[in-house]
């Protein structure tokens, strides 16, 4: 959190006070806490921004004093697993999208932060679903795209949204790196530019060690990755890239995210012996190009194989300009996953992954104070999303 | 559609016999059955036969003594699906050559094999309005497709014949999609007045060979583009226009009242502004759900709640895929969506059926449950607009030509294995659905 706090003081942002939020008990005729079973007739306290106290109504009298919500089903706050929401603009148009850069196929150094818009009206439309988290960032398309950073879906300003500033970074297999830049043209090429990129950024380690080397941005960046400091996040959607990004893995060491990953069911005891997670592609992805064989019942397959998985709203880049992971993760349910594992890839699994747990994810105390609250079941189709709640604060009390 | 059914089922019996007189009645017992034209019943009994549905009643409906009969209860039965926009098919349409293309027809370029129609059959679709794209002024000439099994174009075809009878409707785009160097408009106002242009001169044609009276000598040259533009001038052909902006839709609507033609409103992002307008001129509109507005500037301000105004405002609604923007298999989603942003039950059940047939003019043959018209139906695990309801079979002319309990045909519904590159397709010799 000390990159937080710094962060937030450049921009010129006081940190969060609990006098500045409201007391707040929200009471669920079902609530989905995602850790242990779900509660009926539960009661979320809410203090200071913080989950305060977490059960039974029968056992958790709500103090006087605090503001009252009521809901038929209460979830943790959404978290979406990847995103390029704040970046890849509302409009589609050249002024508004910022998640890829074209000069140059490998550009770890670019920072999300740098690029973040909170006020893209996307980012209010996720967060009027319940998505109170968002793991967003450079996007895929390149070899290497930039960090990604994870936000809450608040604040007029990167700096009030955000939670942490450099969360992983982005990395692309496949033939969609050849339709973006000149070189890698084909995907072995790829896969050796990297190998390559990763050579020298030991070589620029023993160097700066050993003195006199001048720092680089774009070297630091793949230094953070090979020192396993934050984990690459590989988007490979074919069984062939899958297979790459394990084999660059163990051959570098680093922490390992799959991305995408639409043929994840194909190869699932190698995932799973390499205990790497999964960022499956939205279950609603179009069927076509490198994602023709994603399959409705991926997310099901890669759980029953042991592999964690979190769901994401992804890249998209003409209409709609973004999915919502509550739609994804419904007809993951719908399709063999079941309620409550489907609940999980966009909740304590999708936290997990990207490595916010302690914060967000579950409703436990000492966890920050997200709630998305519904008027029936939260996949049902015909369900509204009636309230959202981020660190205590209503943020929308429209049902949509 | 005798036509297509009775030469296979006569290779198959090998026997010269009226189809009619040869098959069986089915009868399907004990589902809740969703009409749309009348009220749902609960433990119903459809009855069809001969490629018709023969009987839509209650438990005591009489049913033909050697029928066979499927129980379906605990199901849920309803209209095949009536998707009004949507490009499966691989077809494509006119191109950068010129701006106006009423001559070209997508029917020359479908193949009837293709996988989106065995993908958007899994979801329950059955009939099918195939479109050009929407980066011409005017496209082509759209089809209307029934989903049958078939090795030509012809064998999915309303119309009977191609030359002389009118098989869809015409493609037409507004706002920055048709937009571009000259000969395209480079301007609203530009592409207004290409169309109108255009249309005077058909209107010209149809005078002279009005004129004409059938004299040879004085009729004008065969002209393929001026004849399909007649044809919308004198009602026969319906104009689908594509238009998402508030002021867009209403330069349709201006030039649909100085043509007279018979227009549909596509798309129509920005309809929640303009419903009242939509609703007084009488034109329908089929309207697209996403999951977020954005994408291109014309669908910024895209609401999920124009069904609901559009509705509200008593225009006819109906919805669709423009697969692939959505996907066919979740075309009832779209309508479940339009009920989660304020349309009524019955509005969005109508919307995916009853109001599509009236859009393509078909009502008489498609688009509920009644007697006399198409066995087009789809058995549902459910609730229609539950996200736990899957599309069990789906039926085209009395035939099962999607079963979900068929492993092979359940990756159609699900997808992965190649199935979408014809890798999970095995040919299955004389047997139906799959040949």
């Amino acid at each position: 959190m000390s990159r937080l706090a710094s962060l937030a003081a450049l921009a010129g942002v006081a940190l969060s006070t609990p006098a500045a939020h409201a007391q707040l008990a929200v009471r669920g005729e079902t609530v989905y806490t995602m850790a242990g079973a779900p509660i009926r007739d539960g009661v979320v306290l809410i203090r200071g921004g913080r989950i305060e106290r977490v059960g039974p109504a029968s056992q958790v009298p709500v103090p006087a004093g605090y503001r009252v919500l009521t809901a038929r089903v209460v979830t943790p706050g959404l978290v979406d697993a990847h995103s390029v929401v704040g970046l890849a603009g509302l409009l589609g148009q050249p002024h508004d999208q910022d998640q890829l850069d074209r000069t140059d196929a490998i550009q770890p150094e670019l920072r999300a932060v740098d690029a973040y818009n909170a006020s893209d009206e996307l980012v209010a439309w996720l967060r009027g679903h319940g998505v109170t988290t968002v793991h967003t960032g450079h996007g895929p398309g390149a070899l290497a795209s930039g960090q990604t950073m994870v936000v809450k879906t608040r604040g007029d300003d990167v700096g009030e949204a955000l939670v942490d500033s450099a969360t992983m970074v982005a990395f692309t297999l496949g033939p969609s790196v050849a339709s973006n830049y000149r070189t890698p043209g084909t995907r072995a090429r790829g896969v050796a530019m990297l190998r390559n990129e990763f050579l020298k950024a030991r070589e620029y380690e023993r160097k700066r060690r050993a003195g006199g080397q001048a720092p680089d941005l774009r070297m630091e960046a793949l230094l953070d990755v090979l020192e396993r400091r934050r984990p690459a996040l590989v988007t490979a959607q074919r069984t062939t890239e899958i297979l790459a990004a394990l084999r660059l893995a163990r051959e570098f060491g680093f922490k390992l995210v799959l991305d995408g990953a639409a043929e994840a069911y194909r190869v699932t005891d190698e995932i799973r012996r390499a205990d790497v997670p999964v960022i499956l592609h939205p279950t609603m992805v179009r069927t076509s190009g490198e994602t023709e064989n994603a399959t409705l019942e991926t997310a099901k397959i890669l759980r029953d194989a042991g592999i964690v998985v979190a769901l994401q709203s992804g890249f998209e880049g003409y209409v709609p300009k973004t999915r919502v992971v509550l739609f994804e993760a419904a007809v993951a349910a719908a399709n063999g996953l079941g309620v409550e594992n489907a609940l999980r890839t966009v909740t304590i699994d999708a936290a997990r992954v990207i490595g916010m747990e302690r914060r967000v994810g579950s409703l436990e105390p000492g966890k920050d104070g997200d709630l998305a609250l519904f008027d029936g079941d939260p996949f049902e189709y015909t369900t509204h999303v009636c309230a959202v709640v981020i660190e205590g604060q209503v943020v929308s009390e429209t049902c949509r | 559609m005798k036509r297509t059914l009775v030469p296979l089922l006569l290779l198959a019996a090998g026997v010269a016999v009226p189809l009619a007189a040869q098959e069986r009645a089915q009868v399907f017992r004990g589902a809740t059955l969703i009409p749309v034209a009348s009220a749902p019943i609960p433990n119903g009994i459809l009855v069809v036969q001969g490629g018709k549905i023969v009987a839509v009643g209650g438990a005591d409906t009489p049913v033909p003594a050697d029928a066979e009969v499927h129980d379906v209860s605990g199901r849920t039965i309803m209209p095949g699906l009536v998707d009004t926009h949507s490009h499966i098919g691989g077809g494509d349409g006119g191109d950068q050559s010129a701006p106006l293309h009423p001559s070209v027809r997508i029917l020359d370029t479908i193949d009837p094999r293709d996988d989106g129609i065995l993908r958007a059959r899994a979801g329950g679709v059955t009939t099918v309005n195939v479109m050009p794209g929407s980066g011409l002024l005017m496209s082509g000439q759209t089809a209307y497709l029934k989903l049958r099994d078939g090795n030509a174009i012809d064998d999915l075809l309303f119309c009977r014949d191609t030359l002389r009878e009118i098989c869809g409707g015409l493609k037409m785009a507004n706002g920055t999609n048709p937009r571009g160097a000259t000969p395209h408009p480079g301007t609203r106002g530009r592409a207004a007045a290409i169309i109108r242009d255009r249309f005077i001169k058909a209107r010209d044609h149809r005078d002279r060979v009005r004129a004409a009276a059938g004299d040879p000598k004085k009729l004008p040259a065969r002209d393929l583009e001026l004849e399909t533009l007649v044809e919308v001038l004198e009602g026969r052909r319906t104009v689908h226009f594509h238009t998402h902006r508030a002021d867009d839709i209403l330069t349709v609507l201006r030039l649909a009242q100085e043509f007279g033609f018979r227009v549909v409103l596509h798309h129509v992002s920005e309809g929640w502004k303009v419903a009242d307008r939509i609703a007084a001129a009488r034109v329908p509109a089929s309207i697209t759900v996403i999951d977020a507005p954005g994408g291109k500037l014309e669908a910024a301000e895209f609401s999920a709640t124009t069904g609901m105004a559009l509705e509200r405002a008593g225009a006819e609604v109906g919805l669709h895929t423009d697969d692939g923007i959505t996907d066919s298999r979740f075309f009832l989603r779209s309508a479940a969506l339009a009920v989660r942003n304020g349309m009524s039950r019955e509005g969005a059940l109508r919307s995916v059926t009853l109001a599509g047939a009236r859009i393509l003019g078909m009502q008489d043959r498609i688009g509920s449950l009644e007697r006399g018209k198409d066995a087009d139906f789809v058995v549902l695990s459910g609730d229609p607009f539950s996200v736990y309801t899957h599309v069990e079979q789906t039926w085209i002319e009395g035939r099962k030509l999607f079963d979900r309990a068929d492993p092979e045909q359940r990756k159609l519904a699900v997808g992965g294995y190649g199935v979408f590159r014809g890798g999970a397709l095995h040919v299955h010799e004389g047997e139906e659905g799959h040949r």
